[in-house]
């Protein structure tokens, strides 16, 4: 490829100028059609339909705009350094979530052996923003929120982990990339026909990887750092403007990231039979977004339609359904790995 | 008296020493104040709760941020522009207000309203019961984090929102009912427009059973939380369906004879023996469904004849005392009117129901923790203008 033919120093800083465009665009992407457009339809209600014509498209951007306008209100009794950095911790972890992510064959920001030990350990950074958000506000619900977040986040990386072990033992690679193609060139009993999507295999994994990304994200029914009727904002209480933005946008641009990495664990990623080499590279972004917006579809759904656990029935449900389960999961593959 | 500074000084050596004595033998408590403005005590009721950690050891309501002395303000109106004052206590069903006021002022005067007075006045009393619980049932899911129910509730409370006001011509305050009758008849082709909405009522109710109290995490949620027993319930005054969901039978509709439809109709009255969070849900969620069935049955055997008895223009009250007191959908609500034979009355005592209803927190909210608050509050369900008044 192109850049990987540049000097080092020219190829980091288009990566990094290319994640930076990428992650607004998800946030924008998954913002309009699941936070406004899918919500508003299963909700029965009518969003902004005016703004920009068509289907009130420019609502969000207006919303983005509103948000820059706004005034940078830092609370007296806060720790001002820390309460500045907090979102932009929460969204380097963000950040960093989408360097591994392969939109095809080639089409990888670094390909890393290692890629979904990466991914799971980085996505797990955003917990420190979170509790420093917290602790900085000076705020007792924002307190409450980030130890909130700060217990179910790390409960629930668990589960997120074990999840995945299937998937790896099956495929034998750590790497996304490698993962994807092992999916693409796989058979289910020797017909080779869709190559071997890990969702049919690994199906349970699939499930508690949704869930637990759900609990990662803080999104209903495991939204109780943020509950809005307990807590009024949780840990993003003080916040304002362009920093509240920043929590908004990492939260929605992580949702994408988990989706894709879930589709790209689960679904064949970027992807598809009978698409292979330049083609795929110019396929790939759209094959995998497609799939993507699938899986967010799930997670949204989920979203808009439970009510939110309990502190106790949440960190209860991980470890007491959702790691046993993975457990077993892991025992069956690995049975069925050393059997077959 | 002032203090030496010798003396200040003691004090605030013997403070610290307390302080440290307290850090030294436990840990140390954190004073939540819930309100007055949060989220989920929709309007301005503040709750002080000193938490040890998520659980709470000791609660207090504090109430009267929104005191706008109604009771006073009766006593310098005439009978019938106090209606419009009362429209603002319970601000979701007016109109169920009115109704025990204009009642007492009738029973000082002695007349009583016509039969299809009564009849309206009763579809009335119920379409605003409906309008206001339909609200209860979607917030409730809303504070316990599932935002779907509200905005269905928002929906199809719409639809009576909007019969009321094809009567009365306000969506809110109706100011409707006046002594001796009602302002005006119903209008063309209100009755089946009505019937239709009825329907849409109990497709509601159907669908919130299955979307909302069908739920695992709602049931996990709500059963065994905020349990009140039925004598704490009944030491306490609550009222209506908090009351009925700890197992009293006990309904001011059925239970007194007013001069209203009730008594014609063909119904029931729901209890659940359990007195948690999810009873009070269950029975409010019976008692809509079975308003609508209520509703039908008056559209269908509404009395034809005129809708206002004969008053004098100028109404006067006979001197006298006279007490009513309605179920609402919020709970028991009266009036104590006293007359003193002048335009107005010369003192009107309002028995509100979420007043007493919020009493019982301080006893209930103890070892709760800090999500149960929330549904606690959420099923006793109150609004701020009738605590407050």
């Amino acid at each position: 490829m192109v850049v990987a033919d540049l000097p080092y120093w020219a190829a980091t800083l288009i990566k990094t100028g290319v994640i930076l465009a990428v992650i607004p665009a998800a946030a924008l992407t998954l913002g309009y059609v699941f936070l406004m457009k899918t919500m508003a339809h299963m909700q029965s209600r009518l969003g902004p339909m005016e703004p920009g014509g068509f289907h009130g498209w420019f609502q969000l951007i207006g919303d983005g705009i509103k948000f820059i306008q706004k005034e940078d209100i830092i609370p007296e009794q806060a720790d001002r350094a820390i309460f500045a950095m907090a979102p932009a911790v929460v969204l380097i972890s963000t950040f960093l979530l989408f360097v591994v992510i392969p939109a095809g064959p080639d089409l990888v920001a670094e390909n890393l052996q290692t890629g979904v030990f990466f991914a799971l350990a980085v996505s797990s950074l955003s917990v420190i923003g979170v509790l420093m958000a917290g602790w900085a506000s000076a705020n007792k619900y924002s307190l409450l929120g980030g130890l909130r977040a700060a217990g179910q986040l790390i409960a629930y990386e668990l589960p997120l982990v074990l999840a995945v072990v299937g998937v790896v033992m099956q495929a034998g690679t750590l790497s996304l990339q490698g993962i994807v193609e092992f999916q693409q060139h796989g058979k289910i009993f020797g017909w080779g026909g869709i190559g071997l999507p890990l969702i049919i295999t690994q199906f349970v994994g699939f499930v508690l990887f949704i869930a637990a990304s759900q609990a990662e994200l803080t999104q209903a029914p495991f939204d109780m750092p943020l509950a809005e009727s307990e807590l009024v904002a949780g840990y993003t209480t003080e916040y304002t403007g362009f920093r509240f933005l920043f929590f908004y946008m990492a939260e929605t641009a992580t949702a994408f990231a988990l989706a894709a990495i879930a589709a790209t664990l689960f679904l064949g990623g970027w992807a598809v039979p009978w698409v292979h080499g330049t083609v795929a590279n110019i396929l790939g972004p759209f094959i995998l977004a497609a799939k993507v917006m699938v899986v967010a579809f799930l997670i949204y759904w989920i979203r808009f339609t439970y009510p939110r656990f309990r502190e106790d029935q949440l960190q209860a449900f991980a470890w007491k359904f959702l790691i046993p389960i993975s457990l077993a999961n892991i025992l069956v593959t690995a049975v069925f790995k050393v059997v077959f | 008296m002032a203090l030496t500074e010798q003396q200040q000084r003691a004090y605030v050596a013997s403070q610290a020493a307390d302080a440290r004595l307290n850090v030294e033998l436990q840990t140390e408590d954190m004073v939540l104040n819930i309100g007055p403005q949060h989220p989920a005590t929709h309007g301005t009721l503040r709750v002080v709760a000193r938490l040890d950690g998520e659980q709470v050891v000791w609660a207090d309501v504090v109430c009267g941020y929104m005191h706008r002395g109604y009771e006073k303000l009766t006593e310098v109106r005439t009978y019938p522009q106090i209606t419009t004052l009362v429209n603002r206590i319970d601000w979701l069903s007016s109109f169920a207000n009115e109704v025990p006021f204009i009642l007492a002022a009738e029973k000082l005067m002695e007349i009583e309203a016509p039969p299809r007075a009564q009849y309206i006045r009763t579809i009335l009393f119920e379409l605003a019961r409906i309008a206001n619980i339909t609200l209860f049932i979607g917030t409730m899911g809303a504070d316990l984090g599932a935002i779907t129910p509200v905005f269905y509730a928002f929906r199809d409370r719409e639809r009576i929102l909007n019969q009321i006001e094809a009567v009365t011509g306000g969506r809110f305050h109706p100011n409707f009912d006046r002594i001796g009758g009602l302002k005006d008849d119903l209008p063309r082709g209100w009755i089946d427009e009505t019937k239709n909405a009825m329907v849409r009522v109990r497709e509601f109710c159907d669908e919130l059973e299955e979307l909302l109290m069908g739920n695992e995490i709602f049931q996990a949620r709500t059963r065994g939380i905020g349990v009140i027993p039925s004598d704490i319930g009944l030491s306490y005054g609550l009222s209506g369906a908090n009351i009925r969901a700890s197992g009293i039978d006990w309904d001011l509709r059925r239970d007194q004879d007013l001069p209203l439809a009730w008594k014609d109709l063909d119904w029931k009255v729901w209890t659940h023996p359990d007195g948690d969070s999810f009873a009070r849900f269950w029975v409010r969620l019976q008692e809509t469904r079975e308003a609508s069935k209520m509703v039908d049955q008056m559209l269908d055997g509404l009395p034809a004849g005129s809708i206002q008895a004969k008053v004098p223009r100028i109404i006067k009250v006979p001197a006298g005392e006279a007490w009513v007191h309605t179920e609402n959908p919020l709970g028991e609500m009266g009036y104590y009117v006293v007359s003193q034979g002048g335009l107005g009355p010369f003192r009107c005592k309002i028995r509100s129901a979420s007043f007493n209803n919020v009493s019982v927190l301080p006893w209930l909210l103890r070892g709760a923790y800090v999500p149960d608050i929330i549904t606690i509050l959420a099923s006793l369900y109150f609004i701020l203008g009738d605590i407050d008044r």
